[in-house]
C-alpha cells in the first residue's frame, strides 16, 4: 500500500525498555519489546495484530498513540510524524485516536460515574457548550453503545463485564475519533458476550467510518473482524496479508504453527498441528538474526546471522522469511 | 476488596434490567456519601458525640459561666457535686469549666495539626509518586530522615528554641498553638506521605488513568480526577489517627512542661496536674482521660465511616 492512501503508517518502530539494577541502578540489561515494527492501515479498514503473549502488541498499539515514548522510528499519522508533535498538536490528536482496553475492570475509575467517565472528554476538549449539551451527547453515547440513559448516575461496579467494555466504548468515541487501538478488547470477556462486543465493534465502524487497529490473541476473533492481518513474534512483524488470504495460505512457518492452533468447530475434521518446540525467547536476548530461527521448523544456518526483511512475496501479501515466499 | 461485588458477566447489556432497580438516588455525590455515611451506624453515633463535644466546648462558657482560675481552697479535690460537676482540684477549681477551656485548645490542636501534617504528606507523596527518578529519590530519602528522628526529644528541642521567639510576635497563647501544630504536624506527615506515594506508584500505572492521558487529560486533572481521589481512604484513616496522635502529643508537651503557660488548662495540663493525686482524687484524672479518650475514638470510626462513604465500590 503506498503511503498516501494510508491512514497511519508505522515505520521500524522501536520500544527497548530499561532494565536497571546493581547498587547504582545502571542500565544492566535491555527488553527489546518491540523491535522494528512497520505496517500501514488504511482508512476505514481493520488491521488485526496477533501474537503469543509478551510479543510487543499491546506495546505497539500504546507506542501509536505515545502513551509510552517509542525508543526509535516513526508513526505518521494523517501525514505528520506523532513522535515530533508538542503540546497542541498531541491534545489535537488524541481527539483522533483512542484506545479500548482489555480489562473492563481496571480501565474505569471506580470512584467516577458512568456518565463522568464518557463526558471527561467532551469537558477536556470543550465540545460542550452547555452542562445541557453536555448531558445530552453523553446520553447519546450510551444509546449509542447499547446503555439506558440511566446508567448515567451509576459507577462502574455496578455494571456486567459487557456492559462495562461497553461505557469503555463510549468514552472513546465521545471525541469522535478515527482510529481506534483496541488492545485486546474482548479477551477478558465470556464468549456469549464477546460476540456482542465484537458486533458493537463492527457497527460503530459502519457507522462511524471508523479505522481499527485491533491487537488480539484469539485468531477466530481476528478473523471475523480484521480486513488484514499483520502477524509479530518477539517484537517484529512475520508476516502482513488480507485476512482470508493469510488464513488459507500462511507463508511464514510461525503463522503456519499459530494458525495450525486454531480450534476448528467440527470434531470429524482432523488436522495436523504444527507442534513448536520450546518456549519463545526471553525478549532481553532475543536469538541473532531471524527472531524465530530457534524454533523454525524449516531454519538453516544462515537464519542465525542474517535479518530477514519483511518483503512483498504476493501483491499485498508480505511476510519475513528468507525461505518462504 | 471486600466489598466490591463484581456482577456476574453473563448478566449483560442484552437485558436491559441487568442491573437492578433501585430506589430514587441522591443525584449529587455529596448526596450519595452522605447517604453511604448513614448506614455506618458507629460513625453516625460518633459524629453525634464528637458535634457534641464540639457544641459544649464552644458553647461551654455561656452554659456554665465559672471562671477557670477560681481558686476555692476550702473546696479543694472534691468529688463531683452540683456546685462541681466533675469536682474539682488541688485548688479548689472547677474541673468542668477548665476541661470546656481545655477541650477548645485540645481540640483545635489536633485539628489544626491533622491538617498540618495530611496537606504536607499529601503534596510530598503527591509530587513524589509521580516525578519519579531523582526527585522521587530526594524526597523519600527526607521523609526517612524524617522517620528516623526521634519524635519527642525534637520537640522538646523545637519547643525550646523557638518557644520565645513565636510567643513575641504571637502572644502567649496563640505562638504555643501555632508553635506546637506546626512541630506536630511537622513530624507526623511521612506517614501519610509514604501512603500517598505507594498509591500513586500503583494507581499511575492503571488502565483507567492510561485511559485519561489518551484522552488528553493534564497531569493537574489526572492527578486530582483519577488518582488522588482512589488514593485517599488510607490517608483519610492515617488522618484520623493524627488528630488523635495530636491531641496525646500536645498531652504529653503539657506533661511536660513545654506546652502552653501552666495556668491555660488544656486536656493534657489537667491530666498532668492530676497524677500525684490519683489515689486521692480519682475523679480528677478520669474526666480529662475519658475526654480525649471520646474525641479520639469518634474521631477514628468517623474517619472508618467517611472511607467507606467515599469508596463507591462498597456496597452500603
Amino acid at each position: 500500500m503506498s503511503e498516501e492512501e494510508a491512514l497511519l503508517s508505522v515505520r521500524d518502530l522501536k520500544k527497548h525498555f530499561a532494565v536497571s539494577g546493581g547498587i547504582f541502578s545502571r542500565e544492566v540489561d535491555r527488553v527489546y519489546a518491540v523491535d522494528g515494527v512497520s505496517f500501514d492501515i488504511a482508512a476505514g479498514e481493520t488491521l488485526g495484530l496477533v501474537g503469543e503473549s509478551g510479543c510487543g502488541k499491546s506495546t505497539t498499539g500504546r507506542c501509536i498513540l505515545r502513551l509510552i515514548e517509542p525508543s526509535s522510528g516513526e508513526v505518521w499519522f494523517k501525514g505528520t510524524d506523532v513522535r515530533k508533535m508538542g503540546g497542541t498538536a498531541l491534545r489535537a490528536l488524541r481527539r483522533d485516536m483512542q484506545i479500548i482496553f482489555q480489562d473492563p475492570y481496571a480501565s474505569l475509575n471506580p470512584r467516577l460515574t458512568v456518565g463522568a467517565i464518557v463526558g471527561e472528554a467532551l469537558t477536556i476538549h470543550n465540545l460542550a457548550k452547555s452542562r445541557r449539551e453536555h448531558e445530552e451527547r453523553v446520553v447519546q453515547l450510551l444509546e449509542t453503545v447499547g446503555l439506558q440513559p440511566d446508567h448515567l448516575r451509576r459507577f462502574p461496579h455496578e455494571f456486567s463485564g459487557g456492559q462495562r467494555q461497553r461505557i469503555g466504548i463510549a468514552r472513546a468515541l465521545a471525541v469522535e475519533p478515527k482510529l481506534i487501538v483496541c488492545d485486546e478488547p474482548v479477551s477478558a470477556l465470556d464468549v456469549s458476550i464477546q460476540a456482542q462486543v465484537i458486533n458493537l465493534l463492527e457497527d460503530l465502524q459502519e457507522k462511524f467510518g471508523l479505522t481499527y487497529l485491533f491487537i488480539a490473541h484469539d485468531l477466530s476473533v481476528v478473523e471475523h473482524i480484521s480486513t488484514r492481518i499483520a502477524v509479530m513474534y518477539l517484537g517484529r512483524v512475520v508476516e502482513i496479508a488480507p485476512s482470508r488470504e493469510l488464513y488459507d495460505t500462511p507463508l511464514h512457518p510461525y503463522s503456519e504453527a499459530l494458525l495450525s492452533a486454531v480450534p476448528i468447530p467440527d470434531p470429524t475434521v482432523k488436522r495436523q498441528r504444527i507442534m513448536l518446540q520450546g518456549d519463545v525467547p526471553n525478549p532481553i536476548r532475543p536469538p541473532s538474526g531471524c527472531h524465530f530461527h530457534t524454533r523454525c521448523p524449516i531454519a538453516k544456518p544462515d537464519c542465525a546471522t542474517r535479518v530477514p526483511e519483511l518483503r512483498e512475496s504476493k501483491p499485498g501479501h508480505w511476510v519475513s522469511c528468507h525461505y518462504r515466499g | 476488596m471486600a466489598g466490591s461485588t463484581p456482577v456476574s458477566l453473563s448478566a449483560d447489556a442484552a437485558a436491559p434490567a441487568a442491573a437492578q432497580p433501585r430506589k430514587s438516588r441522591p443525584t449529587t455525590p455529596a448526596g450519595e456519601a452522605w447517604r453511604r455515611f448513614r448506614h455506618h451506624r458507629l460513625a453516625v453515633a460518633s459524629a453525634v458525640i464528637l458535634l457534641a463535644l464540639f457544641a459544649i466546648v464552644a458553647l461551654g462558657p455561656f452554659l456554665w459561666p465559672v471562671p477557670i482560675n477560681e481558686i476555692d481552697f476550702s473546696a479543694k479535690l472534691q468529688g463531683p457535686s452540683w456546685a462541681h460537676p466533675l469536682g474539682t482540684d488541688d485548688l479548689g477549681q472547677d474541673l468542668l469549666a477548665r476541661l470546656i477551656y481545655g477541650g477548645r485548645i485540645s481540640l483545635a490542636v489536633g485539628l489544626a495539626a491533622m491538617i498540618v501534617a495530611v496537606v504536607v504528606g499529601i503534596l510530598v507523596g503527591a509530587i513524589s509518586g509521580m516525578a519519579s527518578g531523582r526527585v522521587d529519590a530526594v524526597l523519600m530519602w527526607v521523609t526517612d530522615l524524617f522517620l528516623s528522628l526521634p519524635l519527642l526529644p525534637l520537640l522538646l528541642l523545637l519547643t525550646y528554641l523557638f518557644r520565645d521567639s513565636v510567643k513575641s510576635v504571637l502572644g502567649p497563647e496563640g505562638g504555643a498553638f501555632v508553635l506546637i501544630v506546626v512541630v506536630i504536624g511537622g513530624l507526623r506527615w511521612m506517614q501519610v506521605a509514604r501512603l500517598v506515594r505507594a498509591q500513586f506508584l500503583s494507581l499511575r500505572e492503571k488502565e483507567f488513568v492510561e485511559a485519561a492521558r489518551a484522552l488528553g487529560a493534564s497531569k493537574p486533572r489526572l492527578v486530582l480526577h483519577h488518582i488522588l481521589p482512589n488514593a485517599l481512604g488510607p490517608v483519610i484513616v492515617a488522618g484520623t489517627i493524627d488528630v488523635a496522635a495530636a491531641i496525646i502529643a500536645e498531652s504529653t508537651l503539657s506533661f511536660l512542661g513545654l506546652g502552653f503557660p501552666s495556668d491555660i488548662p488544656t486536656w493534657g495540663s489537667v491530666l498532668r496536674d492530676a497524677k500525684d493525686y490519683l489515689d486521692i482524687a480519682p475523679h480528677w484524672v478520669l474526666f480529662p482521660g475519658a475526654a480525649i479518650f471520646l474525641a479520639v475514638i469518634t474521631i477514628n470510626f468517623i474517619g472508618d465511616g467517611l472511607r467507606d462513604a467515599l469508596d463507591p465500590r462498597r456496597v452500603l
